[in-house]
């Protein structure tokens, strides 16, 4: 961006430096560290490291949680932003602070909550096994991506406007069609931006899911625990190895989100 | 009408497949939940034990499945859940279904009693207060032993970082701060003086970790401190994980003696049906095969006939210092003799 | 439905409404519950108990140091894309959103391994006499990992929209580029740098799974919030941890409606001030939906 009035060379350098230096030193090589390590003892262990049975259930495991997570929370952003960002209603803004709660709630207490409800001295106890099972690490996992969606769309959606569907309906389409033919399409790509996002967040919980799991290897291990387990059976370099797979998710992440904002300006223009 | 039901069907999907592995979750429990374990082909037992067993299990697990298959023409698979003692003893009465559990210390497995998962008497189930191995307290060092530690007094020195547990999480940290309690008594003759050494010592203790698992992963991985305190078991796995750091075992003159101990956890085997299946792979701790792998993997085997290479020392137990309800209460409860050592 | 023009009201508010109670109202509840199943001494004595005040206080510091470390060089970050054109500039914008994709557990891993006393970063550190992992240092490197996200991706787009004319006139008028960026910059910046502060503050004081790993988690020294949440609930003490939890999520909630209002607040003010509106944006900036603790 060229300018007519500028910092001198040496503070515009000095600036480039100090940010390049810290982003260097605080995000870049950390994640150099986990493939290194991951690597230390040669590629064949590391193959090994991440198709071990409990690595891939817990594999399993985690995108098994995620299938359930995000389509949920899809469906219900989908529902709150049609509900917050359309309609004017008493208790509107203090719904819009409602979703933003899992934010606020530390995934120890997200896992805590859960026991609560449905542990062996929970208040809605059954005898199907919820906690410490596979059902208790949706629900958590489920909790604390439930902004995602919801977030993306709103703001979305009011910044549309209802002319559109209102065009539509004054032109005679049921309001289903309008709302798949007219709403959603104009939210594809927020809608992909949450989705991704929630995703990437599903994927990595750990703290919540820490507390629910009951840590049964091979069954109630999501990848983020499993590393965990590794690390603690002194088997570092597994630990490390497995760990790749979810940077270089991150990094997919990174990389998708940036596709689809620049797929959404172009669609702008 | 018919477009409004493919919204509701997002959420449909969802509560299906939620509901679906509930159901699968239930229906495996229930599979379980034959009573005659000689109609079924196949039973499935959770062990839910504490934090430096991993290795143990892994080969028990396996020699019980042979033998039993072997004998019962029935194939049992072991599933295993690791972490700190007490924090595993609170999964379970908060409903991890474990058919046995395999703790750190008897005060763990009282816990799960007084819940109502098991009966109280029971220690009095099987040999030797219910613990087929026990352990001891021991001291890891660094290569050389560069601080020249031979005896609890040692941790004290200056200049000695000493890498413990949370006795509040981890049952190897309650042994180790009985152990170092027990010294401080003989040295000093007097209860004060054990507090005052036990203080000193936790003064002494840079990170505090929630398992022992952990304690030796900051030690050994991470480079902290000058001595670990660690299980017996810990400490010579943790020598032949790190053979090339040359770490050394100290055996003080006097420790404690760690007894771990197991049970069945009856309302959860009557739920599975796994009662006959659970007894015998307790049963089976104590015979000869499996008392030469407990000793393989350096824990102190209860037989007599075993050979265990571990050294010999003098050891007090938890009888000598009053019992675990006594000392649970006076020093790992909320408000606590550990908890004043914190107390500003 | 004859009062809104638009339909489907009713269903979508119904689904809201259902969803939020059963997974979020419901639960929620439960640390209520069980909190006061406590008298109000009891609860008084748990959350004033030095160790949990020194947990409270470490989180609170903790979190505070690292958000205004992010906010500095996170304007810095946010000032250098903007601004400068330089070799890698494409690729440090898109990785500043790492930390937000990153899952905590592999951070607390990854750090530890990087700023320990062995570490390839951490040994020169240990090597003056500090330690950049089992202390509060450490503590403060992870969280500002997590906090530099947010304090740019809420600068940049203010930075963006910055009319250049402003500092184009200060300077005509005499003011250093020194005097034009504090005068002129910062202050239009303001909202947004205090918003990115906020979000890194709220996100670094519920964080649990890099703190963990990376903290030396000593009672009364470097154990944090959730840590001794955590420890109450192994011990059996689900009363105590649900106490604590309660004060956390109280406050976490205060400071997001406090973060929500100063938004609405600056951005009303914007709309007075601003020119003829630019074209709205479809997406919202990453920093307002990303916030969370995992």
């Amino acid at each position: 961006m060229k300018r007519a009035v500028g910092e001198t060379p040496w503070v515009r350098r000095s600036l480039i430096a100090i940010a390049v230096g810290f982003f260097v030193l605080f995000m870049v090589v950390p994640l150099g560290v986990v493939f290194a390590i991951a690597v230390r003892d040669g590629i064949a262990p590391y193959l090994a490291a991440i198709t071990t049975p409990d690595a891939k259930s817990a594999i399993k495991l985690t995108l098994l949680v995620a299938g359930i997570a995000v389509p949920l929370n899809i469906g219900f952003g989908i529902a709150a932003a049609w509900s917050l960002a359309r309609f004017k209603f008493p208790g509107r803004r203090a719904l819009l602070t409602l979703i933003d709660i899992p934010f606020a709630v530390s995934p120890v207490v997200v896992g805590m909550m859960f026991i609560l409800l449905f542990g062996a001295h929970g208040y809605l106890h059954s005898s199907h096994k919820i906690v410490f099972a596979v059902p208790g690490i949706v629900l958590a996992t489920t909790f604390v991506t439930i902004p995602f969606v919801a977030r993306a769309l709103i703001p979305a959606l009011e910044a549309r406007g209802p002319e559109q569907e209102l065009a539509a309906l004054t032109l005679g389409a049921s309001p289903w069609q309008t709302f798949w033919r007219v709403t959603l399409p104009g939210l594809r790509w927020p809608l992909a931006y949450g989705a991704i996002l929630s995703t990437a967040r599903a994927i990595g919980e750990f703290g919540a899911v820490s507390v629910v799991s009951g840590h049964i290897r091979g069954e109630t291990n999501t990848v983020p625990l499993h590393i965990e387990i590794l690390y603690n059976d002194f088997q570092y370099q597994a630990a490390f190895a497995v760990a790749t797979i979810l940077v270089v998710l991150a990094l997919a992440t990174v990389v998708l989100q940036r596709v689809v904002e620049w797929r959404a300006e172009r669609n702008r223009v | 009408m018919r477009r409004a039901m493919r919204l509701t069907k997002f959420h449909g999907v969802g509560v299906v497949s939620l509901l679906a592995t509930v159901a699968c979750n239930g229906s495996k429990s229930a599979a379980n939940g034959d009573g005659k374990t000689s109609d079924i082909k196949t039973v499935e037992l959770l062990n839910v034990s504490y934090d430096p067993t991993r290795e143990l299990y892994v080969e028990l697990d396996d020699a019980f499945a042979k033998q039993y298959r072997d004998t019962k023409h029935v194939t049992v698979t072991i599933k295993q859940s690791h972490g700190g003692s007490g924090k595993q003893a609170r999964s379970v009465i908060d409903g991890l279904e474990a058919d046995v559990v395999s703790l750190g210390l008897a005060g763990d497995i009282d816990a799960i009693a007084d819940s109502g998962l098991l009966a109280k008497d029971w220690q009095t189930r099987l040999p030797e207060h219910s613990t087929p191995y026990t352990s001891t307290i021991v001291f890891l060092v660094r290569k050389g032993n560069p601080k020249a530690v031979k005896d609890w007094g040692d941790l004290v020195k200056d200049d000695v970082k000493v890498i413990a547990s949370n006795p509040k999480t981890s049952g190897g940290a309650r042994w180790a701060y009985l152990g170092a309690w027990g010294h401080g008594k003989k040295t000093s003759g007097s209860d004060e003086g054990a507090k005052a050494f036990v203080k000193q010592l936790y003064q002494h203790v840079p990170v505090l970790d929630s398992g022992a698992r952990g304690s030796t992963t900051t030690f050994v991985e991470r480079g902290q401190g000058d001595v670990l305190l660690s299980w017996e078991n810990e400490a010579y796995l943790a020598q032949d994980q790190a053979k090339d750091q040359g770490f050394e075992i100290v055996v003080p003159p006097r420790s404690i003696l760690a007894e771990p101990p197991v049970a069945v956890v009856d309302r959860v085997v009557a739920k599975h049906g796994t009662a006959e299946v659970s007894k015998a792979f307790l049963e089976f701790l104590y015979t000869e095969p499996a008392q030469e792998i407990i000793a393989k993997n350096h824990y102190r085997p209860r037989s007599k006939t075993v050979k265990s290479d571990l050294p010999e020392l003098e050891l007090f137990s938890i009888d000598d210092l009053g019992g675990w309800g006594v000392v649970q209460k006076t020093h790992f409860a909320d408000g606590g003799v550990f908890d004043a050592i914190y107390t500003k | 439905m004859a009062r809104r023009a638009l339909p489907g009201f009713g269903l979508s508010l119904g689904v809201t409404l259902t969803y939020l109670g059963l997974l979020v109202v419901i639960p929620l509840s439960t640390i209520v519950l069980k909190t006061s199943s406590l008298t109000w001494a009891q609860f008084w004595t748990v959350v004033t108990a030095p160790r949990a005040v020194a947990s409270f206080a470490l989180s609170l510091g903790a979190s505070l140091v690292a958000a205004a470390i992010a906010s500095v060089f996170g304007l810095i970050v946010a000032w250098v894309l903007v601004r400068y054109e330089f070799p890698g500039r494409g690729l440090i914008d898109a990785l500043v959103d790492l930390p937000f994709a990153l899952p905590t557990a592999v951070a607390g891993i990854a750090l530890t391994a990087t700023w320990g006393s062995t570490g390839v970063l951490g040994r020169y550190l240990h090597a003056i006499g500090v330690e950049g992992a089992y202390s509060r240092l450490g503590i403060v490197i992870a969280l500002v990992f997590l906090g530099v996200p947010f304090v740019v991706r809420t600068v940049q787009p203010v930075l963006v929209q910055l009319d250049p004319r402003l500092e184009e006139a200060a300077a005509t008028l005499g003011a250093t580029r020194l005097q034009a960026f504090v005068r002129v910059v910062l202050p239009a910046l303001r909202p947004a740098i205090v918003t990115g502060f906020a979000l890194a503050f709220s996100r670094a004081l519920g964080e649990y799974g890099s703190v963990v790993f990376i903290s030396g988690n000593m009672p009364g020294k470097t154990e944090i919030a959730p840590l001794l949440v955590m420890t109450k609930l192994e011990q059996f003490d689900y009363s105590g941890a649900t106490a604590l939890a309660l004060v956390m999520v109280i406050s976490s909630f205060a400071i997001l409606i406090a973060i929500n209002s100063f938004g609405r607040r600056s951005r009303k003010r914007d709309l007075h001030r601003k020119r003829p509106p630019e074209e709205r944006p479809t997406l919202p900036p990453p920093a307002t939906i990303v916030r969370g603790h995992v």
